[in-house]
């Protein structure tokens, strides 16, 4: 349950509280930050800023103080000058790797949807396949890299293989364990009414299993961010992760980690859409 | 017996028998289970835990399959979920991403049917949910998520409602006021109730006939006739006769359970409490 997840805290189990409790349990369970209950007050935003201030003032300092190079590392404020001054030459890159992503996530996780809901019709289909699946999705799609760069050469092709490589499994076995959560008394009740089995797929496994659906594209997005930059690094001359190669061979370091900042940043806004669907859309799920 | 006679039960369960296959063994739930349930009547169903209640409900539902024997629902035989038939499951059994206009309107998606919106706001007002359409089950209390799901089940007019323990969850005043509803509306539709409760005092309370069903291999153990006039009061429930009645009762089941084995009938043996 989602408040169990948060921070307990005395005020929130006082009267009026009810209304504010988030219900999106599954993705909450993945990080701290999202499961608290909100910013609510000025003092709230004064203290977050006030640490962030104190943190990258503090590495700043550090830095200046001890002479450390810029070659080895650079300060918040080289970094963010070099974000500035240089953003107009990574963006088409930060497009790049955006196709990749989108593009071979979509493949993926299609795929792993539709393999998930079918899979799970038949749990007997299921047992043969499920270590094959376990195979995919421990597997660092990253190594195939090369093979496929041999195959198809250095453009997006492999790029978008891999990125669908790595997202599909994931997608496809976070929703599998979604179709598997069976409610017997609510298949019943579709059933009473004469619901056909693709009524009772589309109207009571489908909405049960969209928690764990969205957990499922949440991850796959990740591990296909993570898979495209990697396979940028490993060959081909664009994207995020070709500019990381191309600026650390360049000693670069303030360009190197403005397109570090950039991945993260990335990476939180996967996060946020992902949660704001389940927020939306799974709220019920208490 | 043909269905133009004047004496064909609404719901006719003739030598119910179920028997479950399970890893562990067969287990017999219902054995030659026979029951008639006439046009408006509201006949309860109590019996020792385990003894096949469900069991036999969801069979006159249509939802499970009995291995042997009939339910014949106006003389004819039952083989899977019928329209003229509505469920009352336990614990309201509501979708809880619908809210509760979503809920009563699932009858209606699943047939491909309008709402019957003036039937339904007469229900919603009927019940008492006025104004809580858009809430969804996990914002009402379970009293009211019950109500939504009766409402749900009157939703398609079914002549006969099935009710599956619905308010062994709630608290006892908010029974007692459930309790009073269902006489409501049977007061007003008529349907012909079958009502599974652990309560005695509920299926007293409500029905013109209380049901005995013996311990597993569930059959019909016993029936009594539940004498008061409609509309009840709770008064009743202090009368000589409901204390006699309760305790008549108390002991069938009581005494049912005490002596399981001598009701054995060799069908099939029992390797499990329940499934």
């Amino acid at each position: 349950m989602s408040e169990g997840d948060a921070i307990p805290e005395f005020s929130k189990t006082k009267a009026g509280a009810k209304a504010g409790e988030g219900h999106d349990v599954s993705l909450t369970n993945l990080s701290a930050f999202a499961s608290g209950p909100g910013i609510r007050s000025g003092a709230e935003v004064a203290a977050i800023i006030a640490v962030a201030v104190v943190i990258i003032g503090g590495i700043e300092l550090a830095l200046r103080l001890f002479n450390v190079p810029h070659y080895i590392m650079p300060g918040p404020s080289a970094i963010a000058y070099a974000l500035y001054d240089e953003f107009p030459l990574i963006a088409p890159h930060l497009g790049y790797t955006l196709v990749e992503l989108v593009s071979g996530f979509s493949i993926g996780a299609i795929i792993g949807l539709v393999m998930a809901a079918v899979i799970t019709q038949f749990p007997f289909a299921e047992k043969i396949v499920a270590p094959y699946i376990l195979i995919l999705v421990t597997t660092p799609m990253l190594a195939l890299v090369p093979l496929l760069i041999l195959r198809f050469g250095f453009g997006y092709t492999p790029r978008i293989i891999a990125v669908a490589l790595a997202a599909g499994p994931m997608v496809m076995i976070n929703a599998a364990t979604g179709f598997r959560r069976v409610d017997s008394a609510k298949i019943a009740l579709a059933r009473s009414y004469g619901a056909s089995t693709l009524q009772i797929f589309w109207k009571i496994r489908a909405p049960m299993a969209l928690p764990m659906i969205l957990v499922g594209l949440m991850i796959g997005a990740i591990f296909g961010l993570l898979t495209a930059v990697g396979a940028e690094m490993v060959g081909g001359g664009f994207g995020l992760g070709n500019r990381l190669t191309t600026y650390s061979s360049m000693i670069q370091m303030p360009q190197f980690f403005a397109v570090v900042l950039i991945l993260s940043t990335l990476g939180i806004l996967i996060y946020v859409l992902f949660f704001l669907i389940g927020k939306k859309w799974a709220s019920w799920e208490a | 017996m043909n269905a133009g006679s004047a004496k064909t039960p609404k719901l006719g369960v003739q030598a119910a028998t179920k028997i479950y296959h399970m890893a562990s063994g067969d287990l017999l739930a219902l054995d030659r289970c026979s029951l008639d349930v006439h046009a408006n009547e509201i006949v309860s169903i109590v019996g020792p835990s385990g003894c096949g209640k469900t069991t036999l409900l969801w069979s006159m539902s249509g939802l499970h399959r009995l291995s042997s024997g009939t339910i014949r629902l106006d003389g004819r035989e039952i083989t899977g979920p019928h329209p003229d038939i509505g469920i009352v499951f336990q614990e309201a059994n509501l979708l809880p991403w619908r809210n509760l206009d979503a809920n009563i309107h699932f009858p209606f998606e699943i047939k491909g049917e309008k709402p019957d919106r003036a039937w339904i706001a007469h229900l919603v007002n009927r019940v008492g949910l006025d104004g809580f359409g858009g809430k969804f089950p996990r914002e009402l209390s379970g009293g009211m998520q019950q109500r939504a799901a009766i409402v749900r089940a009157l939703a398609l007019k079914p002549s006969v409602l099935l009710m599956d323990e619905p308010f062994g969850a709630l608290d006892s005043f908010t029974r007692e006021e459930m309790n009073r509803l269902v006489e409501e509306i049977w007061l007003d539709t008529k349907t012909t109730i079958v009502f599974i409760t652990h309560s005695i005092e509920e299926a007293i309370f409500l029905s013109d006939r209380v049901v005995v069903l013996s311990a597993r291999p569930g059959r019909v153990a016993q029936e009594y006739r539940v004498p008061f006039a409609r509309p009840r009061s709770l008064e009743i429930m202090a009368t000589k006769e409901v204390f006699d009645l309760t305790n008549t009762i108390k002991m069938d089941i009581v005494g049912e359970r005490v002596r399981p084995k001598a009701r054995e009938r060799g069908t099939a043996e029992i390797v499990r409490i329940r499934p």
